[in-house]
């Protein structure tokens, strides 16, 4: 390993942890991310000079510490800092044998205070360790502004006192849910990234809303749903490398090269998933929305060739899944399933309900269904409409295709 | 410990029982908020609590020139105005957050929590 890759392992690796203890001890984010920074600079320097450090870890906690309180001092705000700092690293919150910083981080920067995209940029500053520049290109904001929306959001934690703490276990169902909501947002602008000079499917978000989903894992190894949401990453991230053309097309779920799925990844999905039915099985809590999510894509997986898809059964588990979330989006990809089981006339009159006529989904899915009635001008239309919604590259190359293999007005 | 004042907003034109629909209505919000105050009491939260007059029996005043100047009506024009606010001590965001949605539910509005400022921020607003 060169030096270089030991910098980037520690980064990955350790870049939370050294944020998350050092706001603890010195109770103020903005200390800890500069600090953090300053400390990962200074390996820059001295790693391939001295070499890398027996325990990185160790080393870039000590350093960042020595930064924080440098910084501190040239502030003459020690006083203050200090009482501040004792304030909050006071009694750890009880949640079984779990007590780790990074966790207390992540609901923090996730808190519901805050508004759904500071929560994302946050997570993805603080918890992740993305440079302001690196969060602003991934969601196609001003670099300037994107600073701002981390700043502000820093400055009302501060402001407004959010504890440094992991809830409550009567708050902790709901505020686990938002931390995976803003998982789950990082995951999919990845894997359908909006944007027209972006590649369609961005590795590096999906990479790491995956690595941040097993972090989260594993400082709550019991929850069905992070299971749940981390099975749903990996078993859609696993057909990753057969969705999208040579031509920059995307494939639709049937049209794609099987053997080209990421197999290791759909083995450890698919473990997560039969872990998860065992739970159920063994009496455990029924499952949410993303333990729903995965065995609908478990099944698809499952299957060799598209045709041998079990489609009653992923009717059944949105059948479920609607009964969990009634959303109007969660009844468009059932009525897909019910169009591969009951026919696509039985879908359109499902779709005919939805409230969605901004969503490119919504568009696409009736297009398909009416293609495949024959109704090929009211199919145009519909195209028309999801093209002019898609914000994904890839998808809107495909929509454009497909419209224009719709059979000409007058020909049939 | 940091202070947060809790603001209920209601229509700045009232009507008969102010926001609510009835008499009947009015009597059981302001049974239930006063249990929540006594509440609040109790358990060390209380600072001060109370409700407004209609936001146009408000006067802005402008005293920065030789005379003041004054000006019928709240300072901000809107559809909406505080009616009535709490303040209270609590020991973070969590806290304050919980006990406004129990303020919410027993005086039926949507309550704003914002946090007073507190020692550390003006100690960093003067070393700028």
């Amino acid at each position: 390993m060169t030096v270089s890759e030991a910098i980037t392992r520690a980064h990955r690796s350790e870049w939370a942890r050294v944020v998350a203890t050092l706001t603890r001890r010195f109770g103020d984010l903005d200390t800890a991310e500069d600090a953090a920074a300053e400390a990962f600079a200074t390996a820059v320097e001295t790693w391939p000079r001295d070499g890398v450090p027996p325990n990185p870890g160790a080393w870039l906690t000590t350093t960042a510490t020595r930064k924080a309180i440098d910084r501190l001092r040239r502030e003459s705000r020690r006083e203050s800092k200090h009482l501040e700092a004792d304030l909050l690293s006071g009694p750890a919150e009880p949640l079984g044998a779990v007590d780790d910083d990074r966790l207390r981080l992540i609901f923090t920067c996730c808190h519901p205070a805050l508004s759904p995209e500071a929560r994302i940029a946050l997570t993805l500053r603080m918890v992740g360790g993305l440079t302001v520049p690196e969060i602003a290109r991934a969601f196609l904001v001003q670099e300037a502004a994107m600073g701002q929306r981390i700043t502000r959001a820093k400055a009302k934690i501060k402001a407004a006192h959010v504890p440094y703490s992991v809830p409550t276990a009567s708050d902790l169902p709901a505020r686990l849910d938002t931390v995976l909501t803003v998982l789950f947002l990082v995951f999919n602008e990845g894997y359908l990234a909006t944007g027209a000079s972006t590649d369609p499917v961005r590795s590096d978000l999906t990479a790491e809303a995956i690595r941040l989903t097993r972090l989260v894992l594993s400082l709550v190894p019991d929850d069905g749903e992070v299971i749940g949401l981390l099975a749903l990453m990996l078993l859609t991230d696993a057909r990753r490398p057969a969705r999208v053309s040579a031509t920059g097309e995307l494939v639709p779920l049937d049209e794609q090269d099987r053997g080209a799925w990421d197999r290791s990844l759909i083995d450890e999905g698919h473990a997560l998933v039969r872990s998860r039915l065992a739970a159920v099985a063994a009496g455990g809590p029924p499952p949410g929305r993303y333990q729903l999510l995965a065995a609908i894509n478990a099944v698809h997986t499952d299957a060799r060739e598209a045709r041998d898809t079990d489609w009653s059964q992923v009717v059944a588990l949105y059948d479920r899944l609607v009964r969990v979330d009634p959303s109007p989006v969660v009844a468009l990809n059932r009525a897909v399933a019910v169009a591969e089981v009951d026919g696509p006339d039985v879908a359109l009159a499902l779709l005919d309900r939805l409230p969605l006529d901004g969503y490119h989904a919504f568009h696409a899915t009736r297009a398909e269904l009416l293609r495949r009635l024959g109704r090929s001008s009211e199919a145009r239309l519909a195209y028309d409409e999801a093209i002019a919604l898609a914000g994904n590259t890839a998808e809107s190359a495909y929509l454009t295709r497909r419209r224009s293999q719709l059979a000409q007005p007058g020909a049939s | 410990m940091p202070k947060y004042m809790l603001s209920v907003f209601g229509p700045t034109e009232r009507q008969k029982y102010g926001p609510y629909p009835s008499r009947e209505d009015m009597l059981q919000a302001f049974e239930d908020t006063g249990v929540f105050n006594d509440k609040l009491v109790a358990e060390g939260y209380f600072v001060f609590a109370d409700g407004l007059e209609a936001a146009t029996t408000a006067t802005v005043v402008d005293g920065q020139g030789d005379q003041p100047v004054l000006t019928d009506g709240p300072y901000l024009e809107a559809k909406e105005h505080i009616g009535g606010f709490w303040i209270i001590e609590a020991p973070d965001l969590d806290v304050a957050l919980r006990l406004a949605a129990e303020g919410s539910k027993a005086c039926r509005g949507k309550v704003e929590v914002r946090p007073f400022q507190g020692e550390e921020s003006i100690k960093a607003l003067l070393a700028e």
